[in-house]
């Protein structure tokens, strides 16, 4: 099931170019593979057992039986949310590039591939095939924002690699070394197997280990002062590919931080908890500042990132904290934000790309009245931006809510410096608004028409899961918190609710 | 000294190579089309190959044989080499067809003394002593000389042959002036020997003074001058000077040969004198090929960002790569557990390098023949003018990167595990900072290609043998990247063979 989840967009994108030639087909392909895609897994998040918990849809051959590396896939409460979060985004990815000309079926190649990447990333439970797809996912990229980009495109898609390639180095030798420091006979690079070993006594000190895979993940979620790659890709990518960055490949870092930091490491993630709340509230503020600077909207959507970005790092602290079932609430709400944060920044960038396609211009001050000429547009921003600085009812309320919940009694001052970081969101969340989308009516916008159906489509697609779990967020809690409470046995704590 | 049947047995690959050249020599002189001759020449490299099998077949299970009283030794590490030295020329052979006709009316003594040289690169590994690697040496690099400068009306390639010539007999020399003094020093040219009266370099070294490095001054200086002459054939910093001259002057399928055939040789003889022959002082040598390896790595690739010919670029990369390579020299963990990884994943890495490079000079091979344009910016447009060159050659300069699934990440993977087996994590750091860096250049080609305008929107075609040879290495490329298991179990084994 899990092979056929990464596997289908790769063959869709292989047909895709002997078939692909006119836009037309181009795009219908492509849309029935991710329709296909997001079906799939919605099967396999409805199929997962919460009641059994535990790794589901397991598959498990020997790849490199040398080295005791194995094509090992399978699925947790932690990951599966973030499977359907992958689903989602592509349809939206796919339906927001509707009218892309440049070489369309190319362009859809590379987007159904790098969907396949990320999801592999998610599903793979040995470290080696983790690794393998976490630098498949700089290939799609690196094209995506060269040719399709815009602005400067290529010095944007370079910093990209350059920045995720050094930080996987780390990742990769951590990982090398993690194996060979087990005793010879039980050296695996399966995550499941690892989970709960002692990580005392490696070859070199673990703290070097685990500060190998920090450094990948710091990158990638994008931890101050390491984000700096971020604005540039985001704003010089394709809107698709925005969608596609800021909705999973940073949660491809949260993941990691989850899956392998905390997951494997726990003694090591409790001596870090403090810095690592520290760097949250710095990313939290600095982030917030720097958008309240921007001129371009792109480049404010990027820097919100980075500061909601702070969250999940300041709810991953909070694990620190011993005694209670509080702690595995920093963690939920950590995870939470990783699936909100998907589909809301995601909605924001389909609607800033949306201004953009329109209006050829991202630049603030230039924009103005919007919601006169395209009213369905701007609500799609507006309810993008209220859930963004966690308005009630949407699904960024009960993730920032989970997060400051869990953390406050850890870390009383950085929860409540970082929930200085709301207000500041509220504030330029609103003041961006208020510049872009309200004020007079602008006679240079008249010719702009509103959002088409698939417009529409797209927004749809991430506005749906925004309210469903704002209103109801059970139906995600309760599958994080089975794939939380095995990390939480690290460290000696009841999980959440149990 | 008889030589009896046995012992020609035990060369007919590379007797049978040699017979080919000569009989290559002489169709040319009766038959008036070249195609003919070359076509020959190509299906006629089968006897050799299946002389190898052969040979294969009688030593696989009883382990090695050796020949002419020991001077040679005929092991799965000595046939490892001897099918990828076959395979690489071959696919040279096929490919370069169409680009040789440049040379007319002399294409056949092209691939005559090509015939040659590769005969004593298939010799090499399986020298036994160091008489044999020395006169192996110079029959693989004598031909070279002349084939570099065989563009003699291109002053860049005469250019190419000279440095070539001038350069490989000063590294000759110095490689004698060492072995001269590991003889000096241990009264013994023999790297492997099973015979008491007549012991191996590495038996008389556990008699040396274990206070100085390789247990005597004498033996530091012939190891010394032996890396260094050896350093030459590797393109090891700071003996690499030639390697982007010669690349960017010699005809590309000499280029190719020097970076690919004449490497992997070179580093069979590096890991049968030190893994076997100096074994007992690896914690000496180690440390020092783990250094030139890093030094090796950061040149070639730091220099390679500033290059605006892509033969160069090459050149460089190539460079690069040897330094890679030699991190699984030094991984030797001679006391731990699996010494072998290292031998294991340099015949692996080697496998999977041929398999890349090869790709990316036959596409080089096959636009800049067209365009007669050598520089990175002649690229521009491939996209579009030579879509599925563009896409191989984005493959192969992707697996050079070690980006997954090719083949470059199995093999960096296999030699920073060997690195790592052997305490060494610190290269490994190096090492993959060095990946980093050469995305830069790598990833700047392709981007020329799908980025840039085209100045002539002329489309290029390419004749069916030389695509056929493309989709061998560029199939091997994705192959062994997605399965690299048999490659590294036929590499263990054969490296089994260099570790006791």
């Amino acid at each position: 099931m899990l092979s056929v989840i990464i596997f289908l967009p790769v063959v869709a994108a292989a047909l895709l170019l002997p078939l692909g030639r006119t836009q037309q087909r181009a795009r219908f392909i492509a849309l029935a593979a991710v329709i296909m895609e997001l079906l799939l897994t919605l099967i396999v998040f409805v199929g997962y057992d919460t009641e059994a918990g535990g790794y589901q849809f397991i598959e498990r051959f020997d790849w490199i039986s040398a080295f005791n590396i194995q094509y090992l896939l399978a699925v947790d409460g932690l990951s599966v949310p973030l499977v359907l979060l992958n689903g989602i985004l592509g349809l939206a990815a796919v339906l927001v590039s509707w009218s892309v000309k440049e070489r369309p079926n190319q362009y859809y190649m590379w987007l159904l591939v790098l969907q396949a990447a990320v999801m592999g990333v998610f599903v793979s439970m040995d470290m080696i095939l983790f690794f393998v797809f976490w630098e498949l996912e700089l290939v799609p990229m690196f094209f995506l924002i060269s040719i399709w980009g815009t602005g400067r495109r290529e010095y944007s898609a370079m910093k990209f690699l350059i920045f995720t390639f050094l930080g996987s180095a780390f990742m990769l030798v951590a990982m090398i070394t993690l194996y060979f420091s087990l005793p010879d006979g039980e050296r695996t690079f399966d995550i499941m197997a690892l989970m709960g070993r002692d990580m005392s006594g490696l070859l070199v000190p673990t703290g070097l280990v685990f500060t190998g895979f920090l450094i990948a993940f710091a990158v990638k979620l994008p931890m101050f002062p390491l984000h700096t790659w971020l604005p540039d890709a985001h704003t010089d990518a394709p809107t698709a590919v925005s969608v596609m960055l800021a909705g999973v490949l940073l949660k491809m870092g949260g993941y990691g931080l989850l899956r392998i930091n905390t997951g494997l490491f726990p003694e090591q993630m409790t001596d870090f908890a403090p810095t690592l709340a520290v760097i949250a509230v710095v990313s939290v503020l600095y982030g917030a500042f720097i958008v309240m600077r921007q001129t371009d909207l792109k480049r404010m959507v990027a820097y919100s990132s980075v500061s909601h970005m702070g969250f999940v790092t300041l709810g991953i602290a909070s694990v620190a904290g011993s005694g209670g079932t509080l702690s595995s609430v920093g963690l939920n709400g950590a995870a939470m934000q990783l699936f909100t944060h998907g589909t809301i920044t995601g909605l924001l960038f389909v609607a800033v790309g949306l201004v953009y396609e329109r209006a050829h211009t991202r630049y603030i001050p230039d924009l103005g009245g919007l919601a006169k000429q395209m009213p369905l547009i701007a609500l799609g921003f507006m309810i993008a931006g209220l859930a963004s600085l966690g308005l009630p009812m949407t699904s960024g309320f009960v993730a920032e809510l989970l997060i400051f919940l869990g953390t406050f009694q850890v870390f009383g001052l950085a929860t409540a410096l970082a929930a200085f970081g709301v207000v500041l969101a509220a504030g330029y969340i609103l003041w961006t608004a208020q510049r872009t989308l309200f004020g007079p009516r602008l006679a240079r916008w008249d010719g702009l028409t509103d959002a088409r159906p698939v417009d529409v489509a797209a927004m749809l697609v991430l506005i749906i899961p925004i309210f469903v779990v704002g209103l109801y967020p059970k139906v995600l809690t309760d599958v994080f918190a089975v794939g939380i409470n095995p990390i939480m046995a690290g460290f000696g704590l009841s999980g959440f609710g149990g | 000294m008889n030589i009896g049947a046995h012992d020609l047995f035990l060369i007919s690959p590379e007797l049978t190579l040699v017979a080919l050249a000569v009989a290559v020599i002489f169709l040319d002189l009766v038959i008036g089309r070249k195609g003919i001759v070359i076509a020959v020449a190509v299906v006629g490299l089968l006897v050799p190959a299946i002389a190898g099998v052969n040979v294969w077949s009688e030593i696989h299970g009883t382990g090695a044989d050796t020949a002419f009283n020991g001077a040679l030794v005929v092991d799965e590490f000595a046939l490892y080499f001897k099918f990828l030295i076959l395979a690489v020329v071959v696919l040279l052979f096929v490919s370069s067809a169409d680009y040789a006709s440049r040379f007319h009316p002399f294409q056949a003594e092209f691939y005559a003394l090509l015939l040659f040289s590769s005969a004593g690169l298939m010799l090499l590994p399986a020298a036994a002593d160091l008489i044999t690697v020395y006169i192996s040496l110079e029959l693989a690099s004598l031909p070279v000389i002349a084939l570099a400068a065989y563009e003699k009306m291109r002053l860049k390639s005469i250019e190419a042959g000279l440095k070539y010539l001038v350069l490989s007999a000063v590294s000759s020399a110095v490689l004698l002036y060492g072995f001269a003094f590991l003889y000096g020093a241990t009264g013994t040219l023999r790297l492997i020997s099973s015979d008491p009266a007549d012991p191996a370099i590495a038996h008389m070294l556990i008699n040396g003074d274990p206070s100085i490095p390789f247990g005597g001054v004498a033996m530091i200086v012939g190891v010394v001058l032996s890396i260094a002459g050896f350093g030459f054939k590797l393109s090891m910093v700071p003996f690499h000077m030639w390697t982007p001259d010669v690349y960017e002057g010699a005809p590309i399928p000499v280029a190719a040969y020097l970076a690919i055939a004449s490497k992997a040789a070179a580093f069979a003889v590096l890991l049968r004198l030190f893994y076997t022959g100096l074994d007992s002082a690896s914690a000496d040598w180690s440390v020092l090929f783990a250094v030139l390896a890093s030094i090796t790595m950061t040149v070639g690739n730091v220099v390679a960002i500033t290059q605006t010919n892509v033969k160069r670029l090459l050149g460089y990369s190539a460079i690069a790569q040897a330094g890679y390579m030699l991190v699984g020299v030094a991984a030797y963990a001679g006391s731990g557990t699996n010494p072998e990884l290292g031998a294991e994943s340099v015949l692996f890495y080697l496998g999977g390098y041929a398999a890349m490079n090869l790709t990316a000079f036959f596409v080089i091979m096959a636009i800049t023949n067209r365009t007669k344009d050598d520089s990175i910016s002649g690229l521009a447009g491939m996209g579009q003018r030579a879509p599925i060159l563009a896409v191989l050659l984005t493959l192969a300069l992707l697996g050079l990167t070690g980006i997954p699934p090719t083949v470059g990440f199995a093999g960096k993977l296999f030699l920073f595990n060997a690195a790592i087996n052997a305490d060494m994590a610190w290269l490994v750091v190096v090492s993959v900072v060095n990946s980093v860096l050469s995305a830069y250049y790598y990833l700047s080609v392709v981007r020329v290609m799908y980025l840039r305008e085209p100045d002539n929107p002329v489309r290029i075609t390419l004749p069916l043998y030389a695509w056929a040879a493309l989709a061998v290495t560029s199939c091997a490329v994705l192959v062994l990247g997605l399965w690299p298991g048999g490659l590294l179990e036929v590499a263990r084994q054969a490296a089994l063979n260099l570790v006791y």
